[in-house]
């Protein structure tokens, strides 16, 4: 494992968070019926900055929910999984809502389709979009991102690591290339 | 992650960290109870068979909600009405279950050590619900988190227990469990009721009720099995009720937030009154609520971790 180059700095992620809150603004007119709902663990910090950043735009309060799908994964038989179960918190009716997931990174796709399938079942949401700061390829179900931070292609054997300062101590993307050549993935 | 075990068959077994693995993962299935949709698809395709030995209605209940809500398929056999009565044996009924593609047997038996056994001779999963004085861990486990709960942490409690110690396994579980969590213990009964040697538990033994509450934050209150009484060593019900029930006068003498758990079900009058099973101190029925995310924990981290067992041997 080697870090091979730094994608995105503190400066950049701020300025990418900035331009996504400004676009979900644009394509949702507003913040009515608006929702975000990140993805744990980095996809809900980073929901929690869209939403300040929301706020301080419009001067307005949009809901947040945190979820999280390790129950809906398809792949609990993964060898060296051992999956920990955290809260998910969606404390308002998501129905007829316009949802924003968000994540960190997209990639094979499955996170997000897992994510989908929790969400349905707390309600039917008018629709939902999807935000991530890093699109690094790589899919494996149609899925597609509505807010991209960075897009990034990527090798198999390489992964995007994105480093939050509530989580990490600091703000920055990097790639990361894995010793192993076989393109299994973490 | 530190849970890595197929089987829970006892908290005897168990470390600090798994047993906090397990009210940590408990505490986030909490909330599918909550929700409108109460099931995640965790364990979809899964089969859990219920295999009960001895009556029970609310750990069975229990542990088929659990299993339901994770979307598992469960199968309830009792042994009255199996071919237990024809004389099978523990081992040939689990190795039968085994070759139904069952993935998780969840045992009750009145003989201690079933559970592990069974365990031993199978590659399923195993979670005893319950084997003779031995353990009934699930138990123990829910009264850990609700006790957590209420309280917010565990290392210092005191913890009393009260009531027939020498033939609960719901006293051993709770033992364990606490003691490794850094509670203090307290067993409170008539010297008949305490077995020998419980002091190399780590825990404080009293015959008297009003000092084993004195200094208590929660009193966990035993069911008198007077079903089981074969030797004939348990005080009459109204004399224990005297001696050892617990009563609003008695609860007033103690802590005033103290907290009064019971596994049930309750024999009210004999271990404690009316006013206290439905009193403000009583969080009997959080404990049934909270047994639903206990086993839904305990069901999905050994199922997880057979998983990776059977991964790992077929590479």
């Amino acid at each position: 494992m080697h870090e091979k180059a730094k994608i995105l700095d503190k400066e950049a992620i701020s300025r990418a968070v900035m331009r996504i809150a400004h676009e979900i603004l644009e394509k949702n007119k507003g913040t009515k019926d608006l929702c975000l709902v990140g993805i744990r663990n980095r996809g809900a910090h980073l929901a929690r900055r869209l939403a300040d950043t929301i706020e301080a735009i419009e001067k307005e309060k949009v809901c947040m929910g945190i979820l999280d799908i390790t129950l809906y994964r398809d792949d609990l038989t993964l060898v060296s999984q051992h999956p920990v179960v955290h809260k998910t918190e969606i404390g308002f009716d998501i129905t007829d809502k316009h949802l924003v997931l968000v994540d960190d990174v997209l990639y094979t796709g499955r996170t997000i389709r897992a994510a989908m399938d929790a969400l349905v079942d707390f309600g039917r949401p008018k629709s939902i979009q999807l935000a991530v700061l890093i699109d690094r390829g790589h899919r494996e179900l149609p899925i597609r991102s509505d807010y991209v931070g960075k897009n990034i292609p990527t090798a198999q054997n390489e992964t995007v690591e994105v480093r939050l300062e509530e989580v990490d101590g600091k703000d920055e993307v990097v790639i990361v290339e894995k010793n192993n050549k076989n393109g299994l993935d973490a | 992650m530190v849970w890595t075990r197929k089987d829970l068959l006892g908290l005897e077994d168990l470390s600090q960290e798994e047993i906090e693995a397990v009210l940590s993962t408990a505490e986030s299935f909490k909330e599918v109870s909550t929700r409108e949709i109460k099931k995640v698809p965790a364990l979809r395709g899964k089969t859990v068979v219920n295999l009960f030995y001895e009556p029970s209605t609310r750990t069975r209940v229990s542990f088929e909600v659990a299993a339901k809500r994770l979307s598992a398929d469960v199968i309830n056999i009792a042994s009255e009405t199996s071919s237990v009565r024809k004389g099978e044996t523990l081992i040939d009924t689990g190795r039968n279950i085994e070759a139904l593609k069952v993935d998780i047997i969840v045992v009750r038996h009145n003989y201690s050590g079933a559970a592990i056994m069974l365990a031993r001779s199978l590659r399923a999963s195993v979670v005893n619900a319950g084997d003779g004085w031995h353990e009934h861990p699930t138990q123990a486990l829910l009264d850990i988190f609700t006790l957590k709960e209420k309280l917010g942490k565990i290392a210092g409690l005191n913890v009393t227990i009260v009531g027939d110690i020498a033939h609960s396994r719901v006293a051993r579980s709770n033992i364990w469990g606490l003691t490794k969590l850094g509670a203090k213990v307290t067993v409170c009964a008539p010297r008949m009721l305490i077995p020998p040697g419980i002091e190399q538990m780590g825990v404080r033994i009293t015959e008297d009720i009003d000092e084993a509450l004195s200094r208590a934050d929660a009193v966990n209150v035993l069911r008198m099995q007077f079903e089981r009484d074969e030797e004939n060593a348990f005080p009459k019900q109204l004399e224990y009720f005297k001696n050892y029930g617990i009563t609003q006068e008695r609860l007033e003498k103690a802590r005033k937030n103290i907290i009064v758990m019971h596994p049930g079900p309750i024999n009210r009058g004999i271990e404690m009154s009316s006013e206290v099973a439905d009193g403000m101190n009583s969080v009997i029925l959080e404990q049934v609520t909270n047994g639903i995310a206990v086993r839904m924990a305990v069901l999905f981290l050994v199922a997880a971790a057979n998983e990776n067992i059977k991964n790992e041997d077929s590479n």
